[in-house]
């Protein structure tokens, strides 16, 4: 039986769900930057980062309410595996930028034959 | 409205406007210090969720390695940022609609009907003597040790990745070639010739 949200605001608790909806807002802005920057390889990585911030806020909060420190651990992969995928991507856009003087993705065009 | 629900509102909207600023703002730099702002605000937040090894890996990783190395990377390419707009209010109108639908969905999935405090009741405050920081270390090097290694190899194949695709061979330049310095041999250098004494003059 669904309580009346007023009740959980009387009661001084931050639910599971606000935690939740506040991932959802933050992996849907960064979803729309990822359209409106589509030429931007920088802000594009930039986007990712915040998806991936977006996905830990969600297993920290369930590993919170469950009380299991497994969802905290695979928090701690995700972030050696986001710095290390930040650090090669990083490395790819210098070289690019030094190879082809530019980091627009429309200049990406070398495969189209 | 409690102390903690101030606290959690406040961190709240500051993060969802610096996520807002880092996919609006004009210049890139702006928008890496943005997102900077995003994962201290988290980090507060993981904070609230009683995670505090976490929060500090994400100030000391996050803020401290991953970003300073974006605004290196940014302030060292000379970036014309115009051209790179172009299409920012094309594609506005579907980028918006994309990310409205996604968010009602999310939250009508994990909205209060499925995941409010009925279903999942707040758990109780840990008592200060609790240490997140151990409860983490010993699940990470009994459980999780196999896991443990192998982030640790992929951090190691993540770091000469880099150097070897930024490194570059300039052909004017002098280096010392290692290997020929530690083949040398004494024999190859020195010469004992044996001689007659000479009677001095």
């Amino acid at each position: 039986m669904p309580r009346n949200v007023s009740d959980d605001w009387g009661q001084g608790m931050i639910a599971l769900s606000d935690y939740l909806t506040v991932a959802a807002i933050l992996f849907g802005l960064s979803m729309a930057g990822m359209f409106i920057n589509r030429k931007n390889i920088i802000i594009l990585l930039m986007c990712i980062e915040l998806m991936l911030l977006a996905v830990n806020i969600n297993f920290i909060a369930f590993s919170h309410f469950l009380g299991d420190v497994a969802g905290q651990i695979f928090v701690f992969f995700i972030l050696t595996v986001a710095a290390a995928e930040a650090a090669i991507g990083l490395a790819i856009l210098v070289v690019l930028f030094r190879n082809r003087g530019s980091i627009n993705v429309a200049d990406m065009d070398t495969l189209k034959g | 409205m409690s102390f903690e629900q101030i606290v959690f509102y406040f961190f709240a909207a500051v993060l969802i406007l610096a996520a807002g600023a880092v996919i609006t703002v004009r210049s890139a730099v702006h928008a890496a210090l943005f997102l900077v702002l995003a994962f201290f605000t988290t980090a507060a937040l993981w904070l609230l969720l009683e995670a505090e090894f976490l929060a500090i890996t994400l100030v000391l990783v996050y803020v401290g390695a991953v970003m300073v190395l974006f605004l290196f990377v940014v302030m060292m390419l000379d970036i014309n940022a115009a051209p790179m707009r172009e299409g920012f209010a094309r594609y506005l109108p579907v980028a918006a609609l994309v990310a409205v639908l996604t968010v009602v969905v999310m939250v009508m999935a994990v909205g209060r009907e499925h995941f409010g405090l009925d279903q999942f009741a707040a758990p109780e405050r840990m008592s200060a003597d609790v240490s997140n920081t151990r409860m983490l270390g010993e699940q990470l090097y009994t459980v999780y040790l196999y896991p443990f290694e192998i982030a640790a190899v992929i951090l190691l194949v993540a770091i000469v990745a880099a150097i070897a695709l930024t490194l570059r061979r300039r052909p004017g330049t002098r280096y010392q070639s290692v290997e020929k310095q530690v083949r040398v041999r004494s024999e190859d250098r020195l010469k004992v010739i044996k001689m007659n004494a000479e009677e001095r003059k």
